[in-house]
């Protein structure tokens, strides 16, 4: 028996070897250094230049402003959903945008936020003229917004679904109006969904760096962005693994302070 | 457990068969590696039907891969698993991988439309022998404006691009050495500066053209620009060319103060796996036929003088297109500036980018 | 019944603004246009451009294949792993292992495209297909150990110590016992890494070269030279693919009754 075990075993410890503690290492050693050796200096360029800490501080900024503008629209669909008759058919056809390829979905919206495109005829039919809307701030938020949003939805709904009925009548029995029961009741004990929501969507925020480039033009760069044009267009991989050390960081004090590692599973868990 | 047996030697069967259907649709069936060609080219910088004419005429298969940058074709290469049989990259970035020993020497003698090309665009600095390069295409940057939103004639400098009434209206191309390019020109400082200073000073004055920029991006200018999304565009001129052919509003400008020009030329990179074919492929290029449809269907200028002579004379006449040897003295032509130099333009621009609006 | 009313409609927007890019492409796929801004006349020259199209054809049997062979392999080594992880009985080691196993999980994917890169290049190993596959398998493991390991915690294990009593080989426990028990967990671990491998972009833009590339890197580098109706086409039978097999499931599911509550 303890032999077998270890058959079973090694593959999996060779995984965790090899794609788990490997890249950290590796990311890890090429931040600290440059042609000569050990450096702090990439280090010292991105706390001292005023422009990281603006990207980074921005970069925050927009995962918090997606995170909130899908958590605003999430929870009341959730809680409808929860309400309505059929809701493994709604469910499935909030689901089942998902499963279009999300470069399919960013690419329609270069077509309908174009000049030329769809908001703009509608504006057009109120006799305002046409609007920039590609390649502007709010155009990538709402974009993102839009690509998380079934992953705020499921997690929510599930939590909503969770709470007994029964408690929510005790509450109206008991006399709270409709916003106490919210507010003493309802979100309360739907705030686990809406922890495990918001988790999976703020990280994949930080690196929608597709996004940043076919919606944003370039003018939004958040840390996804920053490391994906060090490593790929500057060559200066030990700048982009600088940002990525900083980004593992902070990803780590997020994750502390709001617990619970497993986020994504609870993501795509719905997609089935 | 039967079952699982069962389902996994089903999905591996299906494994097969779908790497069998790809590879079929690839083309590249016929076993023996040696019938492919792996070109790796900017993005549209080729005539589609060219190539099928070459696989027509030698039996060879091509796989078409781009890039949108010369930094990113540098970095796939250098990075190595790579196996390109031709590149396109530009004039300074061949000085670069020439010394990081990245190309494979070109004997000339074996390529017999190699006559063609001009003297003029032969035994540049990047490649003073041309051992290294055939040139493929040449031509300058410059600024596309959109006369239904800029008045024509009122762009002429690149200084008139930070004037305030263009704010949110200018799509910039996404080359560091470009942008950082203009910014210096504007300055009156070369090109090719070393000096870090002016270096921080052309990314301080291009920060001030941030409100103005509505995005920074690469081939999608072309698109946006016909579309009328954007008023003014910064861009090279064969895209100019294809855009002032499809949209008659735009106009086409080279800043007189100062330029780049640009030589694309042809490499086989040190990964080659089937020089045979790299060198059909450039003598097919070369060839004056094949090269002027190519510059027709591009829009860039060739330096392929036999293939000239067989453009339309409107083409051939244009200024803008090909600029009169007078013009041509103020026009730069890319340096390589060494790794820590370039680097520092890589940087500098990608700041520029990260400082926002 | 007012209130009602509302919520409805609310519904009802929230799903056309998610359905709205969707039904944006397929409209202008039959545009006999080149943009997406006004609509020409009907024409399927779109679908005959993609017929044509060997090489993007190749690339989705080749996402395909990628996708089903990566999960194979992570179903497997996460399996095996799952198993081994569940028999650990010292507290702390199993807790170390799991927070390693979690660490792709949470991690965003340009980091691990970026280290991955690194990884590849620190080994000498090519990119291409190769690369792509072993990334794929490395981030679709941890997924299937999280879909096994509930399996296996709720497991009898009487019923193997019974299976002994009875005289059953190691291997017998394993293959009639074991396996059928976690069966449900293996397979939805390995849907789930399916659908993982085919949604991937960002790791896969990292290590890719040579040739290869999967369906969401080719259509990002198409999307990056502007509109090309070809690509509405594209999207036009993947959503029907789709939704084949999504209302296929819902039948299935909504048959076989019961489990509902929640979509696993």
């Amino acid at each position: 028996m303890k032999k077998r075990k270890l058959i079973f075993l090694v593959p999996y410890l060779a995984w965790i070897a090899l794609f788990v503690i490997m890249p950290i290492i590796l990311i890890t050693v090429y931040a600290f250094r440059d042609e000569h050796g050990f450096t702090l200096s990439n280090f010292s360029q991105f706390f001292t230049n005023g422009t990281f800490l603006r990207m980074t501080l921005n970069s925050f900024w927009y995962a918090f402003l997606i995170t909130a503008l899908t958590l605003l629209i999430s929870y009341p669909t959730a809680y409808i959903l929860s309400r309505m008759k059929n809701q493994q058919f709604w469910l499935l056809l909030i689901i089942l945008p998902t499963w279009i390829n999300l470069l399919l979905k960013a690419y329609a919206f270069i077509g309908i936020f174009g000049k030329g495109g769809l908001v703009n005829s509608f504006l057009g039919l109120f006799g305002i003229g046409p609007a920039n809307i590609l390649f502007t701030n709010a155009a990538f938020i709402f974009v993102a917004a839009y690509i998380e949003l079934p992953f705020m939805i499921l997690p929510i709904y599930n939590a909503i679904c969770d709470v007994d009925p029964a408690v929510m009548q005790a509450a109206s029995d008991l006399g709270a109006n409709k916003w106490q029961a919210f507010k003493r009741v309802l979100w309360p004990l739907s705030k686990s969904g809406v922890q495990a929501g918001i988790e999976a969507v703020f990280i994949p925020s930080l690196s929608l760096f597709m996004l940043t480039r076919l919606i944003g033009g370039n003018r939004v760069i958040t840390l996804g962005t920053a490391i994906e044009e060090y490593f790929m267009t500057t060559m200066n991989w030990s700048m982009g693994s600088t940002i990525g050390v900083v980004l593992i960081f902070l990803m780590i004090i997020v994750m502390i302070s709001t617990s619970s590692s497993a986020s994504r599973r609870k993501k795509r868990e719905v997609k089935l | 457990m039967k079952k699982l047996v069962i389902a996994i030697c089903s999905i591996l069967v299906v494994c097969l068969g779908l790497g069998l259907a790809a590879q079929k649709l690839e083309g590249n069936s016929s076993s023996s590696g040696n019938k492919n060609l792996i070109i790796y080219n900017w993005g549209d910088y080729i005539d589609p039907k060219l190539i099928k004419k070459f696989e027509k005429q030698t039996g060879y298969h091509v796989i078409y891969e781009t890039f949108d940058s010369n930094e990113a074709m540098y970095t796939k290469i250098k990075q190595g698993g790579t196996g390109y049989d031709i590149a396109v990259p530009s004039d300074y970035m061949i000085s670069k991988m020439r010394k990081a020993n990245l190309l494979e020497k070109i004997n000339t003698k074996k390529i017999p439309n190699f006559k063609y090309i001009g003297s003029q665009f032969l035994g540049k600095s990047f490649d003073p022998k041309n051992e290294y390069s055939i040139p493929y295409f040449w031509g300058t940057l410059g600024i596309v404006y959109n006369d239904k939103y800029v008045k024509q004639g009122s762009i002429k400098h690149w200084d008139d691009l930070w004037k305030k009434n263009y704010r949110h209206n200018i799509l910039l191309v996404d080359s560091a050495r470009d942008i950082m390019g203009l910014s210096l020109a504007s300055m009156g400082a070369s090109m090719n500066t070393k000096d870090s200073l002016k270096l921080k000073m052309a990314k301080t004055k291009l920060d001030g053209l941030g409100p103005n920029v509505k995005a920074i991006i690469s081939d999608e200018l072309k698109m946006y620009m016909i579309q009328n999304e954007a008023a003014i565009g910064v861009t090279w001129s064969g895209e100019a060319r294809t855009m002032l052919d499809s949209n008659s509003h735009l106009h086409y400008v080279v800043p007189p103060e100062g330029s780049n020009l640009w030589f694309d030329n042809i490499v086989i990179p040190k990964t080659a796996k089937n020089k045979k074919a790299a060198y059909a492929f450039i003598n097919f290029m070369l060839e004056p036929h094949n090269a002027a449809q190519n510059a027709e269907y591009i829009g860039y200028a060739t330096p392929n003088i036999k293939a000239q002579a067989l453009l339309p004379k409107e083409i051939r006449d244009d200024k803008q297109f090909y600029p009169s040897q007078q013009a041509m003295k103020n026009l730069q032509v890319y340096q390589d500036l060494g790794p820590k130099k370039v680097q520092e333009y890589n940087d500098l621009f990608l700041e520029f980018k990260m400082y926002g609006r | 019944m007012k209130r009602i009313k509302w919520s409805r409609l609310y519904i009802a927007l929230v799903l056309i603004i998610l359905y709205i890019p969707i039904f944006y492409l397929v409209y202008y796929s039959f545009s006999s246009g080149q943009n997406m801004d006004r609509f020409g006349h009907f024409t399927w020259v779109h679908y005959q451009e993609l017929l044509a199209d060997s090489r993007l054809l190749a690339i989705f049997l080749e996402t395909i294949l990628l996708a089903l062979l990566s999960s194979l392999v992570a179903t497997l080594i996460g399996t095996l792993g799952a198993i081994a992880v569940s028999q650990i009985k010292n507290k702390k080691i199993k807790q170390l292992l799991l927070t390693l196993n979690n660490v792709l999980m949470v991690s965003p994917d340009v980091i691990i495209g970026a280290s991955f890169l690194i990884f590849f290049t620190a080994l000498g190993i090519g990119l291409g297909f190769g690369s792509v596959l072993l990334s794929h398998i490395a981030f679709s493991i941890p997924i299937v150990v999280l879909m096994v390991l509930p399996r296996l915690n709720e497991f009898d294990y009487s019923l193997v110590d019974a299976a002994r009593d009875l005289g059953a080989s190691n291997w017998q426990v394993f293959s009639k016992i074991m396996l059928p028990g976690i069966t449900p967990g293996i397979l939805s671990g390995f849907f789930m890494a399916l659908t993982y491998s085919l949604d991937d972009f960002a790791v896969t833009f990292f290590v890719t070269g040579n040739g290869f590339t999967t369906l969401s890197v080719e259509i990002y580098s198409r999307a990056r030279q502007g509109i090309n109706l070809e690509i509405n086409a594209l999207s036009t039978i993947m959503f029907i693919l789709v939704m084949i097999i999504v209302i296929g499931y819902y039948f299935i599911s909504s048959r076989s009754g019961k489990k509902g509550g929640r979509l696993l």
